[in-house]
Formats: structure tokens, C-alpha cells, sequence
């Protein structure tokens, strides 16, 4: 039981972690010019959307997500249109922490807002897919207690490792070095990227080695 | 409550501190006094002709070129043709070796030595005044960098010299108005290789072939530039010295026959490419003179210096060029510039070697006398012997010149003695650190964060033990026996060291003991061992909270992060105060818990959990977490800007009301103000009525009532007054100008009448006693609204607290009685405002404090001031919200701990307001208005305008100091809101306790506050560590002397007014502390009888 479900999570996180590498390598192939910094916003989109495609279509394939009661067609189609306006939400509000934490308001708008997307892309895109639509659930899950399976414990992880990243990317801005990364928002970006990479790389080894400690409350 | 122990560990503290401030800073600043007096033409400086004027006299030389190259290292100037394999830096000048060579006694090469600080702007200084510059000239006006001392620019301007200056820009900073005319070019960019030197060399050779100049000076920074970017040995800089030998030899070419070239660098650079210190490969420079007609003696000099000191240049140049010597030069002619005695009358002309030395040496033992007679910092012996080596010389001489003889070689010898002896006892008081006890302030400090940090861990067991007396004691011998021992070997007592012994022994004594009395409790209970055991364990010390305060110790060693401080504080303000809600989350205390059937009934949490308490309480702290947010946001737009930000705009509030144009902008800005002003006012009373404090006729209760008010009136119109443009109001003039003394005067005098009261009479406690006895403090029908009191019913409701009363005597009377018909015969007594009796006073003070600080700010600052306000009640509510929750579930042990986070917040709070209020880590950035508020005259002393500058800078270090026992009351006096969920309140007198428990509990009171205390005095003493430690390794960085050192000092200044006021609180709470005690004894006999 637990190691498969272990090693379902680790291919999963595999799969995630290529499709990051190709979103990456692809376009530099096809389109021209193309490099994380120079057309940043080009590689955020294409990063962003693979990893929500791969997202949902493998947590979907695994059938992670929670059991509806309701199999009705209209309850799905509400329950998407919750999700896509969670997912905006989320952009928002992403968005509103970011310049409170002191980006510019109104010029570069657009780059913070795309580093609000791919932040939301990776996280809470990750919560919709596992736990649906439902922020009591989502709060719920980042206590310590709150885990109920071990892709709730991934998402703890994922999620936690990703905000750290993107928090410990806006170190280099200030410090007068003039390279092309410290450009807003790329060192952000790519500080979440990696930080996303280390938590799907560290989901699975940590619920290994941690496996007798875990016990799981029945949902 | 041990108000005295914990006073005098304070005290203890603070100076242990002081002292390693005051050592390190006694060894890396050098502090030098200015003399601001001038030399002139009239100056009888020759013996022979007493009134004659020696600017009359024909010059050597009328013209003279200075090119400056920077950080032209003696290395790069020298040329070795045998050197087949040259690095990059290596034989690029061959022009200096080939002229001098070729024509001997036209040129020379010298290394050329620097003093410490080896930076641009102190060298600048050094080679125009002639003297030593240090970090600290004292007399130097701080708002502006301009040169005030005597120098060469401004005697050759005095005597009609038509000074042309080109290059970089820190000149024209340094001698502004002073050049005949100036072409200055930013020299900020150290990545810039060619702006400078570029916009120099279109404009230098058509200059040159002008006749529009006597003096031309081009400071070239490529090379120097080249040297931070890409370190000496770099192509880029075989690119610059060999464009900068192409500049040497078309200028030589272009040079007329009365010219003199100079061709220097004004410090070296190490193997990196960085400066500042004191190494040799930074301070030698190489200098070059040439000149068509010839400088030198044929036949080589007897006597050819090794090294030309920096010093130097200054009098030789002055005395070739026919200037007197800049007063304050402690430098010496170069001697094979000028002819023997006696080969005066060729067709050199000017002054002879023997000439040259008497009037410099004349000049300097003038300007010791002058600088001796102002400041005590040389010694006395080694002065006095200067002065009779000086009067013997000048006897000889004197008798020498009389009789006219010809002078002994040895005079000439002498003469240049006495100079250099001069120079070195100038150079060993000014201009050299002294690393040992930058060591021993380095030691002390690091010694006074670990004691504070142990201090603030066992402060519930040391409290209880006299630890003090015997590191005091231990300090006063070892100091006094250190005094003694220096008296007996060196004859003399040198404080500084005696100091650092006293400390270094108290503190290291301190630490045995606390460590002997930790193993003694550890052994003492053995139970608890293992939690008291590892409290020093890395996973202890690695807490969020603690990591923060790292990362902005951290920051203070990168020059970016300093820079940009203001900014990165917010940044972590915000972190930290985002991770408290994810904490308490990742707790399961954010949330009431979901009912869990599955689980047994026994394990429930505590009884006292409550779903809606939980959900009130968390969505407090959320609301606050807003209001924390929002002002942490407004505040960053108060900001000021330093001059490396490139291209920052300072804040439109920081400019006064007085200097706006638009009307309409200044009205707003006005109302703004006022509305602010007003608000704070109104919070503080609401909050005072709110508790009921506002009801007893004491002083507090005086102040709160009628002259808080007053003085935000005051202000309000003195803002109005100092507003008004002078050209509107003609007829009023006199009355506008009585009212900008009167109206400031006036708030000083309300605000110390306020302090004043509120220190005598600090009690705003109101008792009411009734003859009607009640039964029960809840079936009493609630007491009749009276609104000349100000009690509001819901104030009534929650804050009236009858039954301490009964509750203090029973404890004092053992409760052996029964009470009920006890109780029933006698009058109850009600007292208002007991639950907030000792947060009522001291916020009311800060608050008097922060109007008055207002007051030294630009009136715009009463908005930054308002978000202060409210960004300091909404971390006192989250801090109050997060134990709430904590205690609600039952996870709080009891005890009045104030955990970390509160406090570093607390601390970095300070931080941000301190920019957030405009002020900057910068000596141009003070706000010197702040001096003459009240005072538009002036001043005559220098300790109140100093007063109130410091007061105007530190003004939130000032607020955040004093308000921090805040933090220890605020859970209690918000107790109440958050357990009234649980029970109704009054139903049980335990709810209503609020700061009462602090009163039946002294022991923890004392421990809990020592133990706030230490912890706010170990976050800030790591920061002036870590800035001291920035400091000490980056001595030799490019911003040292514009970054670190300035920023040192702020954050050593602001400590110690933190300090000051920090002690100030806690005397307030100790003075309330006595007074209740006073008040419950004097209630206990009253109703006894
Ligand atoms: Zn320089
Ligand atoms: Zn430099």
C-alpha cells in the first residue's frame, strides 16, 4: 500500500519535473531568441501551462482528487467554473502579496502578474487538483494534523517549498551585481521553479523515510 | 517585584555594551579636531624682512597642471625594460621612466605614501590641506561634505589664481564655488570606465593652449575604475594606463616654460583592485614632476627622499607657486625642489632650501599651538618636547640668518627633523587604527549579545539568585587594579583599557556564574533537566523568528542591503508577521477545531475551547494582519532617498509646509496633517476612556484630560504659523514671528509638565466605594451612566472590577474567614481602570512623547507618525490574539513569557520607522531643522540643538524603546475580550483580573519583564554587533567610509538612546508598580477599620 502509492507520487513527480525541463527546452528549440531571461514572460507562460496540463491530467489519470457525491454533469460544470474562478483568485491575491511585499504598483504590472500566475500554477492549482474547490479544506490541510494521505503531505511540502523559493529568490534584487537575473521578477521566478523542483524531488524521499511515523486520520 | 535587580541588570547591561562601543569606535574612528583659521600674505613668516608680504615675491613657478590619476599605484608607473614578460598592469607608462631618465633634471619619479583612510574624498582632503584627514573631522559641517579647513584651492583663489578644475565630481562637493571654472563629471558608477576621463580629455588640451588659467587640475578615474571592476590585472587595464600615458606625454608637450606638472595617484589599490586601508600596495601611490625649465639640482641631490609622504605636496606646492602654506599642513617642503642656500640669485628665483624649511617649519609649530590650545588629544610630553626642539632650532637659525653666515648643513637637517617628528606624532594620534581594541570592543560586545541571550533564557531562575553583585564588584577591582597598574609602569592612566578589563572580567564572571546556577537548578529538579538542559541547542535557536533577526544582522554586511534598508525591513517585517498566522495554523489554533465523532471524548482539548472564542480571536488577528500590512505598505512611501539610489524620488512629505508653492497642495497637506494629528490625540483618549482610566482626578488622569489635547492644539497651530508664506501676512509679522518662538516653547513646556505628572502620579485607577452591600458582582444592576466620568456602559460592564478588592484581601488575611456574611456586611469597593494600571501611564507617555517628537518633524511626518500608531496597536493586538489562541487551547503554559516574534518584530519595527520618518544612515540625510523648532534664532551652547537632533532622529527607536513592556501587558489587558466567550464576564471575578495578575504573581512579573527587556536589548545589541563586525571586515571596502562607518555610527547612536529610553519604560512600570502598592495598602487599613 505505501509504496505504491510512494512510487505512483515519485513517477508522477518525475513526469512533472520533465515536463518543467521540456517547457524549458522546447521553445528554445522551436522559437527564436528565445532564453529564461531575455524573453522571461515567454518562458513563465510556457512554463506555467505545462505544468498545469501535467498537473491536472495526471492527478486526474490517478484519480486523486476527492469523490464527488454528485455525478450529475451540471455539478461537475460548477465545479469547474469554481476552480477556474479559485484559480483567478488566486492570480489576485498572489498578485496583492507580491507588491505589498514591495514590487512596483504600476509599472511592470504584467511581469508581476505573471509571476502571480506561475505561483499559482504551482500551488494552487496543485490544492484544486488534490482537494477541489474548497479553501476550508485547503487550510485545514497546512496544519499539522491536517494531512489525511500522502498527497496531501506532498502538497504540504510542494507548496511550502515553492513560497520559500519564491521568498529566498527576492534576496538577490537589491545587491548592485547588474546581472541579467536580478531583473524583476526573473530571480522570483526561477527561485520558485527551483524551490517547486527541490519540494517534488523532496515529497516523495521525505514520506519514504518517514513512512512508519505517518499515520493518516480516515477522511 | 524586584524593581530594583532588574533596574540595576539593566543598567549593567547598557554600559557592558557602551563600553565595547566606546572601545571599538575609539579604535576604527579617528577623530581629529578642524581648525578653521586661514593663513594669509601678511603672515610674518620670514624673519629678515618683518613686513614684507611673501605673495609679492616672485614665484618659482606661475602655472601649474595637476593630473590626478586615481589609484595610480607606484607599480603601474614604474618601467622595467627588462621585464620581458610584462602583466597586464606592468610597464603601460613608459613615458615617466623615459623623461626621467633623459632629462634628470627636469623630472623625477617618487612612490608617493598615502595615510589611512586611503579613500578619494579623505586623499583629496589630505594633498589640499596638507593635514590628515580622518573619518571624523569635528567643525566639519555634516550636511555638506565642503572643505572648510585651510587649503590650496583657496589661496590660490585668495591671491587671484585662476583655479580650472576638470574630472571627477567629489571636487566640486569638496570646494564648491571655489574653482575659477569647473567641469565635473559623476564619478559614482564604478562601472563606468570612460565618462570621466573622456569628458576630461575634450576639454583639457584646448584649456591647455588657452591662456585662460594658472592652476589646472584633472582627476582621471578610469583607472581606478577599472581597478573595482576588473582588478589590476586585466586587460581593460593596460587599455587605461596606456591611454593615460598618451594624455602624459601631449600634455608635456603643450607645457609652457613657467609651468609645473604633477602627475599623481592619490592611493594605490591591493591585488583585487579595492582600497581603503592601510597596506602598502594602497597607500603607494606613484607622483611624478617635470618641468621645461629645470626643477632640479644637476649634480644628484645629497639627500633624495625614498618615499615622498602625501603630506608633502601641500607646502611644496604652495611655496613654488608663491602661496603661504595652508594653516593646517603638518607637511614638509620636498627639498631637491627648491635651490641651496646661496644659488637663490640665478634665473631660478624663489625661496632657497634653508627658507623654505624656516617658513614651513614656522607654519607648523603654529598650527601646533593653535591645535593643542583646542584639543587634548596629543600627548603633553611629546608635545612640549616638539615646542623646545622647535625653539632651539629657531634660536640657531635666527642667530644664524642675523649675522649673515652661511648656515650649517646641519640646521637645514635639523629643521627638516623637527618637521618630520611633527608629522609623526600627528600621523600616530590621527591617522592609524588600532586594531587592538577593535578586538577588545569586538570581544566585548559579542560577550554582552550572549549574556543578554542567557539573561533573557533563565531570567525566572537568576531573578531569584543576586548574580550582580559579584561581577560588579569583580569590574570595579580589575578596572581599579588595571588603573593602578598603568599608573605604576607608563606613569599615565589610558581609561579606554581600564574600561574594557572592568567589562570583560564582569562579563565573564557572569557567565560562570549563570552557568553554575543553571547546573545547580538543572541538578535541583531533575525532572525538568532535560527541558532546561539543551535550551542552547541549534534547533532552539533556528526559530523563524530568530532566523529573521539573522538575516537583518546579515544584511548589515553587504553595502546593497544597507542601502537599501529601508525596504529590506519592511520586507521582513512582513515575512515574520506572515508567519505567525501560518504557524498557529500549522498548530490547528487558527481554526476551531472540526467535531470529530471518531475520536474519544476524553481526548478533547481543553474545557475551555470554545468554537466561536477561537473564531473571534483568529479573525482579530487576521483584521490586524491587515492593518499591520497596509501601514507597513503606506509607511514605505515616507521614505527619504541617500544618493546612491540612483533614481529615487524623495517623498513629497518630506519637505516642509513653508516650501510649497501650490496652495492647494499645501492646504491638503496641512488638513492631512491636522486630521492625523487628531487621530492620534482621539485614540489615545478613546483607548484611556475605553478602560476606564479617564475617571480619577489624579495627574495622569490631568494630563490625559486636558493636556494631551492642549498640546496636539498647540502644534496644529504652530504648524499653521510656521506655514504662513512671510509675504501675506505684513501687519502680522510681529505677532507671526512671537507666535513660531511661543507656540513651540509652549508644547516643550506642556510636554514636560505632562511627563512630569504622569512620573509623580502614575495611578489612574478611580475607586468608588458603596454603601450598598452587593451580594454578587454580577446580580448588581449596572451602575447608572454618569457622563462627566466618561464611563461608557460597555466600559462599565467589562472593566469595573469589584471584586479585587475582596480577592487582595483575602489572599493578605490568609482567607481563613469565611467570607460570605464577611463580605455581605461591608461596602464593596469598585475600582476603574485597576486592569489597566500599568499600561494606562506608560502609553500615555509614549504617546506625549510622540507628539513632541512630531513636533521636531517636518509636518508632514504626522502621517508616518499615525501609521505608527496604528501599526504598532495592531502588532500589540496580534501579539495579544496569537497568546489568546494559544492559551485558549490550552498550549500556554501560564507564566507572562513574551515569545520571540513579538519582539523581534517589535524591534524591527523600530528599524522601519526610524526610515519610514525620512531619516536615512547618512550625515547628509539629518535633519537639522529639528535645531532651531522653537529656537529660530540659534542656539549659544551646543547640548540642546544636539538634544534635539538626536531626539529628531531616533524618534521611532525613542517611541519603540519605551512603549516595549507594551508587549507584556497587552495579552493581559485584552484577556477579557477573549475569554468572555466562555463564560459572561463578572459571573466570576477571575475574568475581569487583567493586569491584576501581574500583581499576585511579582516573581513572574519580574522575571517576564527582565526577561522583554533583555530580549529587545539582545536583538538590537546583535544588529550593532553585526554593523561593528561590517565595520571591522570591510575596512578596506569602496563604501566603507560612506556606508559602513556611517551606518555604524547611526546604529551605535541609536542603541544607545534605545537603551536610554528602554530603561526609562521599565523605571515607569517599576514607579507604577510602587504606587500600587502604595494604593492597596492604603485601602487595606481604610476599610479594616
Ligand atoms: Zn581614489
Ligand atoms: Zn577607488
Amino acid at each position: 500500500m505505501w509504496d505504491h502509492e510512494i512510487k505512483a507520487m515519485a513517477s508522477s513527480h518525475a513526469l512533472i519535473a520533465s515536463s518543467l525541463f521540456l517547457a524549458t527546452v522546447v521553445p528554445a528549440v522551436l522559437v527564436q531568441g528565445f532564453s529564461v531571461y531575455g524573453t522571461h514572460l515567454l518562458w513563465l507562460y510556457s512554463v506555467s501551462g505545462t505544468v498545469s496540463l501535467v498537473n491536472i491530467s495526471v492527478f486526474w489519470l490517478l484519480g486523486v482528487s476527492p469523490p464527488t457525491k454528485k455525478h450529475s454533469l451540471g455539478y461537475k460544470l460548477s465545479r469547474l467554473f469554481r476552480s477556474c474562478i479559485y484559480f483567478l483568485l488566486s492570480c489576485l491575491f498572489y498578485h496583492t502579496v507580491v507588491v505589498l511585499y514591495g514590487a512596483p504598483l504600476i509599472e511592470s504590472a504584467l511581469e508581476t502578474f505573471s509571476l502571480a500566475v506561475l505561483l499559482t500554477s504551482l500551488t494552487t492549482l496543485r490544492c484544486l487538483c488534490v482537494l477541489g474547490p474548497n479553501v476550508q479544506a485547503w487550510i485545514r490541510v497546512f496544519s499539522r494534523h491536517g494531512a489525511m494521505s500522502v498527497w496531501d503531505t506532498s502538497l504540504q511540502i510542494t507548496v511550502a517549498c515553492t513560497v520559500v523559493g519564491a521568498w529566498v529568490g527576492a534576496f538577490p534584487i537589491p545587491l548592485d551585481w547588474d546581472r541579467p537575473w536580478q531583473v524583476w521578477p526573473v530571480s522570483c521566478s526561477l527561485g520558485s521553479v527551483i524551490g517547486f523542483l527541490t519540494g517534488l524531488v523532496a515529497a516523495p524521499a521525505w514520506i519514504h523515510y518517514h513512512r512508519k511515523q505517518l499515520t493518516y486520520k480516515c477522511k | 517585584m524586584k524593581r530594583l535587580l532588574i533596574l540595576s541588570l539593566l543598567l549593567w547591561v547598557c554600559v557592558v555594551f557602551y563600553v565595547g562601543i566606546y572601545l571599538f569606535v575609539g579604535g576604527f574612528l579617528l577623530v581629529r579636531l578642524e581648525v578653521n583659521r586661514t593663513s594669509t600674505c601678511g603672515d610674518v613668516l620670514h624673519p629678515g624682512e618683518e613686513q614684507g608680504d611673501f605673495c609679492h615675491v616672485k614665484p618659482r613657478f606661475r602655472r601649474a597642471v595637476l593630473l590626478i590619476i586615481d589609484a595610480l599605484k607606484i607599480d603601474f608607473a614604474r618601467f622595467d625594460p627588462t621585464n620581458a614578460t610584462p602583466r597586464h598592469y606592468e610597464n603601460k607608462l613608459p613615458v615617466l621612466e623615459e623623461t626621467a631618465s633623459s632629462r634628470p633634471s627636469h623630472s623625477r619619479l617618487y612612490p608617493f605614501r598615502a595615510d589611512p583612510p586611503t579613500t578619494t574624498m579623505q586623499r583629496i582632503k589630505g594633498f589640499t590641506t596638507g593635514s590628515l584627514p580622518t573619518f571624523i573631522d569635528v567643525g566639519n559641517n555634516f550636511a555638506s561634505s565642503a572643505i572648510l579647513e585651510d587649503n590650496l584651492i583657496h589661496q590660490l583663489g585668495q591671491i587671484g589664481k585662476r583655479v580650472v578644475f576638470m574630472g571627477d565630481d567629489t571636487w566640486e562637493s569638496l570646494f564648491p564655488k571655489k574653482f575659477y571654472r569647473s567641469l565635473p563629471f559623476p564619478s559614482f558608477n564604478v562601472k563606468d570606465l570612460h565618462t570621466v576621463d573622456d569628458g576630461i580629455l575634450q576639454h583639457l588640451y584646448p584649456t591647455m593652449v588657452s591662456d585662460d588659467w594658472d592652476v589646472l587640475v584633472a582627476h582621471f578615474l578610469g583607472v581606478d575604475h577599472c581597478g573595482h571592476r576588473f582588478g589590476p590585472d586585466h586587460p581593460a587595464m593596460a587599455d587605461k594606463l596606456t591611454q593615460m600615458d598618451g594624455v602624459i606625454r601631449s600634455v608635456i608637450e603643450r607645457l609652457e616654460n613657467d609651468t609645473l606638472l604633477v602627475v599623481m595617484g592619490d592611493h594605490g589599490m591591493t591585488d583585487t583592485g579595492d582600497h581603503g586601508g592601510e597596506s602598502q600596495k594602497e597607500t603607494d601611490a606613484a607622483i611624478f614632476l617635470y618641468s621645461p625649465s629645470p626643477l632640479f639640482p644637476k649634480l644628484p641631490f645629497q639627500s633624495e627622499p625614498d618615499v615622498v609622504p602625501q603630506t608633502d605636496l601641500v607646502p611644496t606646492l604652495a611655496l613654488l607657486l608663491g602661496v603661504p602654506i595652508p594653516y593646517s599642513s603638518v607637511g614638509q617642503v620636498l627639498l631637491p625642489l627648491f635651490p641651496p642656500h646661496g644659488q637663490t640669485e640665478g634665473a631660478v628665483g624663489g625661496l632657497s632650501q634653508l627658507e623654505a624649511l624656516w617658513i614651513n617649519a614656522k607654519q607648523v609649530n603654529r598650527f601646533l599651538k593653535t591645535y593643542s590650545g583646542m584639543a587634548k588629544d596629543i600627548p603633553a610630553e611629546s608635545l612640549s618636547k616638539l615646542q623646545d626642539v622647535f625653539s632651539r632650532v629657531s634660536s640657531d637659525y635666527l642667530s644664524t640668518v642675523g649675522k649673515g653666515q652661511t648656515p650649517s648643513p646641519e640646521l637645514a637637517a635639523s629643521l627638516q627633523a623637527y618637521l618630520t617628528s611633527v608629522r609623526d606624532t600627528c600621523r600616530a594620534t590621527w591617522a592609524r587604527f588600532s586594531p587592538l581594541k577593535m578586538a577588545a570592543g569586538l570581544a566585548i560586545l559579542a560577550f554582552a549579545c550572549l549574556l543578554c541571550f542567557i539573561l533573557s533564557e533563565l531570567s525566572c531562575v537568576l531573578i531569584r539568585e543576586n548574580v550582580l553583585r559579584a561581577p560588579v564588584v569583580a569590574a570595579l577591582s580589575v578596572g581599579v587594579c588595571v588603573a593602578a597598574g598603568q599608573l605604576f609602569t607608563q606613569g599615565y592612566i589610558e581609561v579606554a583599557w581600564c574600561l574594557a578589563a572592568a567589562a570583560l572580567s564582569s562579563e565573564l564572571l557572569f557567565l560562570w556564574r549563570a552557568h553554575r546556577v543553571r547546573t545547580s537548578v538543572v541538578a535541583g529538579n531533575g525532572s525538568k533537566a532535560p527541558k532546561r538542559a539543551n535550551w542552547l541547542t541549534l534547533r532552539h535557536l533556528l526559530v523563524p523568528p530568530l532566523l529573521v533577526s539573522l538575516l537583518r544582522c546579515a544584511s548589515l554586511l553587504s553595502d546593497s542591503y544597507v542601502i537599501a534598508e529601508g525596504r529590506v525591513v519592511t520586507f521582513l517585517v512582513f515575512s515574520l508577521s506572515l508567519y505567525i498566522p501560518i504557524h498557529l495554523n500549522w498548530d490547528g489554533l487558527l481554526l476551531p477545531p472540526s467535531h470529530d465523532p471518531l475520536k474519544p471524548a476524553g481526548l478533547l482539548p481543553s474545557p475551555a475551547l470554545s468554537p466561536s472564542a477561537v473564531r473571534k480571536e483568529s479573525s482579530t488577528l487576521v483584521a490586524c494582519l491587515g492593518l499591520l500590512v497596509g501601514s507597513l505598505y503606506l509607511s514605505l512611501s515616507f521614505h527619504g532617498c541617500r544618493e546612491e539610489q540612483g533614481t529615487c524620488q524623495p517623498s513629497p512629505f518630506l519637505s516642509p509646509l513653508s516650501r510649497l508653492q501650490d496652495n492647494k497642495l499645501k492646504n491638503l497637506h496641512y488638513v492631512l496633517s491636522l486630521a492625523s494629528l487628531g487621530l492620534w490625540t482621539y485614540l489615545l483618549r478613546r483607548w484611556l476612556r475605553h478602560y476606564g482610566n479617564l475617571n480619577s482626578s489624579g495627574g495622569t488622569v490631568f494630563t490625559a484630560r486636558v493636556i494631551l489635547p492642549l498640546l496636539s492644539v498647540c502644534l496644529g497651530l504652530h504648524w499653521a504659523v510656521s506655514a504662513t508664506p512671510e509675504d501675506s501676512f505684513r501687519n502680522l509679522a510681529d505677532l507671526i514671528s512671537l507666535a513660531q518662538l511661543a507656540l513651540p516653547r509652549a508644547a516643550f513646556c506642556l510636554l514636560g509638565l505632562g511627563l512630569l505628572l504622569i512620573w509623580l502620579d502614575p495611578l489612574t485607577v478611580f475607586v468608588k466605594t458603596r454603601t450598598v452591600a452587593p451580594a454578587r458582582g454580577s446580580s448588581l444592576p449596572p451602575p447608572r451612566y454618569r457622563a462627566s466620568t466618561g464611563i461608557s456602559p460597555q466600559a462599565e460592564l467589562h472593566h469595573l472590577i469589584p471584586q479585587i478588592y475582596q480577592r487582595m484581601r483575602r489572599s493578605l488575611e490568609d482567607g481563613e474567614l469565611s467570607g460570605g456574611a464577611e463580605l455581605d456586611s461591608r461596602p464593596a469597593v469598585e475600582a476603574y481602570g485597576l486592569g489597566t494600571v500599568y499600561s494606562a501611564p506608560l502609553l500615555l507617555f509614549c504617546g506625549l512623547l510622540g507628539i513632541g517628537l512630531l513636533l521636531l518633524h517636518p509636518e508632514g511626518m504626522a502621517l508616518s507618525f499615525l501609521l505608527l500608531l496604528l501599526q504598532t496597536g495592531a502588532l500589540l493586538h496580534i501579539h495579544a490574539s496569537s497568546t489568546a489562541l494559544n492559551s485558549l487551547h490550552g498550549a500556554h503554559s501560564g507564566g507572562f513569557d513574551v515569545p520571540w516574534t513579538p519582539v523581534v518584530l517589535w524591534s524591527l519595527a523600530a528599524t522601519q520607522f526610524f526610515h519610514a520618518t525620512g531619516h536615512l544612515p547618512t550625515f547628509p540625510s539629518i535633519q537639522w531643522n529639528a535645531a532651531f523648532v522653537g529656537f529660530p534664532g540659534g542656539h549659544t551652547g551646543t547640548i540642546l540643538p544636539a538634544s534635539l537632533v538626536t531626539l529628531n532622529t531616533f524618534a521611532s527607536h525613542i517611541l519603540f524603546a519605551a512603549g516595549c513592556p507594551l508587549l507584556l501587558f497587552w495579552p493581559l489587558v485584552c484577556e477579557v475580550r477573549g475569554s468572555r466567550g466562555v463564560r459572561a464576564v463578572g459571573e466570576d471575578g477571575e475574568d475581569a483580573v487583567m493586569e491584576m495578575r501581574l500583581r499576585e504573581n511579582p516573581q513572574q512579573f519580574s522575571s517576564a519583564l527582565l526577561q522583554l527587556s533583555t530580549r529587545y536589548l539582545f536583538i538590537l545589541g546583535a544588529q550593532v554587533f553585526a554593523s561593528v563586525c561590517a565595520a571591522a571586515i570591510l575596512r578596506r571596502h569602496l563604501m566603507v567610509w560612506k556606508v559602513f562607518a556611517p551606518k555604524l555610527m547611526f546604529e551605535a547612536s541609536g542603541f544607545l538612546v534605545s537603551c536610554v529610553f528602554l530603561l526609562i519604560g521599565v523605571t515607569l512600570v517599576s514607579r507604577v508598580d510602587m504606587a500600587v502598592g502604595r494604593w492597596f495598602k492604603r485601602l487595606l487599613p481604610d476599610e479594616s477599620r
